[in-house]
């Protein structure tokens, strides 16, 4: 058994399977077992390391070779196959009561598998086709055949595909660069290049116009599925490129981008998440803050580069499937996620909304939640840059935080002779009680997150020293 | 006589690429696109061996003949909508003319900086490239995205088959190809009457 077999091949087929004879009933337990399991191999057992098992020897290989290329996972890739399993089955175990499109496992499955074969494969710049792959297998996930296609999909499809040329052609300029660094003429242009294809992935200002609209005219389950998961596995991607090219991490023009793009995504949408009237929007502009975030990451000059962004990447996949269950539990019983549609269900969906609530403060770093102690880090180190950039931080978060209170007031605005209710499912009341109490957990407790994020350093050598 | 037909090719493509932005009739732009995959296979044949270039022409036509099998099926309906974009032909011819001056113009250029990979597949990617981006900036209609956004990825991989020649590469662009056109299909038909009838039945 090797590796890519096991943690790209084995979901993949599983999720054909599932998509082709499966009922969608089975199908989520199928999924999130899998998941969960694969979740617990990459914990407990080191890849190419043998494992005695009384006489039996286990070993997990770790490369197969596919078309005259390689796809490797390392035993340093052994933690992050555990986060993004881990979180994977928490958003498939979610989906059977989130009422979304019945393709969800199936295709999430694929997507996930994907998406770990992007991490893989060698030379590591043809993970921007497979991005792409997975990409075009997210849009029958958000769209249902009954449903007409909307703006939002139709842009994320464009600007997902005008991504990978730009990557493709810059990694491969980028080589030509690291072999005479002083032509500066090609350096330029790989920087230029790179950003483009990175800003079209990351959904930088202004390409984020498509987040917005698919959060109000999708189902918030899948969209906040494609929002945790490419963003994740880019995220990865881009780690890669800055630990393989010294230059470019140390290239002041880039730092000084990835900090102005960064703070101006985390103020842009803070600011525009305050001015909202749907919280399906809102949630949207707090997941864009949120990427600004992880930009501003890389542009921390220090060895806790790859600690700081893995653990904003892991709070990111409590965050969402907490928050895009609860959108989805409050749509199914509302006619929209306007504010006008949602007064008073608090009184209605008391464990839902104040789930949601919660989420929304651990997005823009309240204390004791799970989002504090990142921004925590990030807010001081920017702070010793510049106290400019510490203002608009700020004030993104502040822009948030009207939000959360708008939302709540809504919420709470009843007349007096409502009735309380629980109208959640046990199912449903039992996953987000998980995702409030890891926010708790996280944010009470960071260092239990130790264990995972130990190994994460070894995966981008360069970076980390 | 190599270079000739090189050149021949870029002037096929410039007029496929234009027809494809100038023209409302489905049939023609599909017809358009199927010429222009067959100037590209000869531009990629100059950098990949004979057998990988047919497989990305045959995977262009499939392409086309997936998305004439969906638009064959739908009314006309969605054509005839306004659109809030600029409708006309001149707008467009304007627009595909810069692009071709453009094109013709940094050709050369980027011939000295990156040199082996020809001025004519060069000039021929550029103008893909640009005719894409237009069709993507000036349409709202799916037909039109999906091939505005095949007509971009013909151009890129003129330009990347003459530095890469892995065949993982080519079988993952062949699969975005049709997955592109697969999901041109699909989104044409999501919510459409023919499927909400069928979803009844």
């Amino acid at each position: 058994m090797s590796s890519p077999i096991l943690w790209i091949a084995l979901p993949f087929t599983v999720g054909t399977f599932i998509l082709l004879f499966i009922n969608e009933k089975y199908a989520t337990w199928i999924g999130g077992t899998l998941c969960a399991l694969l979740s617990l191999t990459a914990f407990f057992i080191p890849i190419d390391t043998a494992l005695l098992l009384g006489t039996l020897s286990i070993k997990i290989a770790p490369a197969v070779q596919f078309f005259g290329r390689s796809f490797e996972l390392n035993t340093a890739d052994g933690a992050l196959l555990t986060i993004i399993y881990g979180v994977a089955t928490l958003w498939f175990f979610g989906a059977q009561v989130s009422g979304t499109a019945t393709r969800f496992v199936s295709l999430g499955l694929m997507i996930i598998s994907l998406l770990t074969a992007s991490l893989a494969v060698e030379p590591f710049l043809y993970a921007a086709l497979l991005l792409e792959v997975a990409a075009m297998l997210v849009i029958p996930l958000l769209l249902p055949t009954t449903q007409k296609a909307n703006q939002g999909v139709a842009r994320f499809l464009i600007y997902q595909t005008l991504a990978m040329p730009f990557i493709l052609f810059s990694g491969w300029l980028l080589a030509g660069v690291e072999a005479s660094p002083t032509n500066i003429g090609s350096t330029t242009l790989s920087g230029t290049m790179l950003s483009i294809g990175f800003a079209f992935l990351f959904s930088v200002f202004p390409f984020y116009n498509w987040i917005p609209s698919l959060m109000e005219e999708n189902s918030p389950y899948a969209s906040g599925f494609l929002l945790w998961a490419l963003p994740t596995f880019t995220t990865i991607f881009a780690l890669g490129f800055l630990d393989r090219y010294t230059w470019l991490r140390t290239s002041p023009q880039l730092i000084n981008a990835l900090q102005f793009t960064g703070v101006f995504m985390v103020a842009s949408g803070g600011i525009f998440a305050s001015l909202q009237k749907h919280i399906g929007r809102i949630f949207a502009y707090a997941t864009i803050a949120e990427t600004g975030l992880i930009l501003l990451a890389f542009s921390i000059q220090n060895i806790d580069i790859v600690i700081l962004t893995i653990s904003i990447l892991l709070v990111r996949g409590i965050e969402l499937p907490t928050w895009a269950l609860a959108l989805s539990i409050l749509k199914q019983n509302s006619n929209s996620l306007k504010f006008s549609d949602l007064q008073g269900f608090f009184r209605k969906f008391p464990i839902a909304t104040i789930s949601l609530i919660i989420v929304h403060l651990s997005m823009l770093g309240f204390p004791l939640l799970a989002g504090f102690p990142t921004r925590l880090a990030i807010w001081q180190l920017m702070a010793n840059i510049s106290p400019t950039l510490l203002i608009w931080l700020f004030m993104g978060a502040m822009g948030l935080l009207i939000a959360a209170v708008r939302t709540l007031a809504v919420f709470v605005m009843t007349d007096e002779e409502s009735n309380w209710k629980l109208n959640e499912g046990w199912v449903q009341i039992t996953m987000l009680g998980l995702g409030v109490s890891g926010l708790f957990i996280l944010g009470l407790l960071p260092q239990a997150l130790n264990p995972l994020l130990k190994h994460l350093p070894a995966l981008f050598e360069r970076l980390s020293q | 006589m190599t270079d000739i037909i090189s050149w021949l090719a870029v002037i096929v493509i410039l007029i496929a690429t234009t027809t494809l932005l100038i023209h409302k009739d489905w049939r023609i732009s599909l017809g358009a696109l199927a010429v222009l995959y067959l100037a590209m296979f000869w531009h990629i044949t100059s950098h990949l061996p004979f057998a990988m270039g047919s497989a990305k022409l045959i995977t262009g036509w499939m392409v086309i003949a997936i998305l004439g099998m969906t638009r064959l099926n739908l009314s006309n309906s969605e054509e005839e909508k306004k659109s809030f974009y600029p409708q006309g032909q001149t707008f467009r011819l304007a627009l595909m003319a810069i692009i071709a001056l453009a094109s013709f113009a940094a050709a050369p250029r980027i011939e000295t900086a990156i040199p082996g990979l020809g001025v004519p597949v060069i000039t021929s990617g550029l103008i893909l490239i640009g005719g894409g981006i237009i069709q993507l900036g000036i349409s709202t209609n799916l037909l039109r995205i999906s091939l505005g956004l095949l007509t971009f990825i013909a151009g890129f991989e003129i330009l990347y088959a003459a530095i890469e020649s892995a065949i993982l590469v080519a079988g993952l662009l062949a699969i975005i190809n049709i997955g592109l056109s697969l999901l041109g299909s699909y989104l044409l038909i999501a919510g459409s009457p023919t499927q909400e009838t069928q979803d009844e039945v």
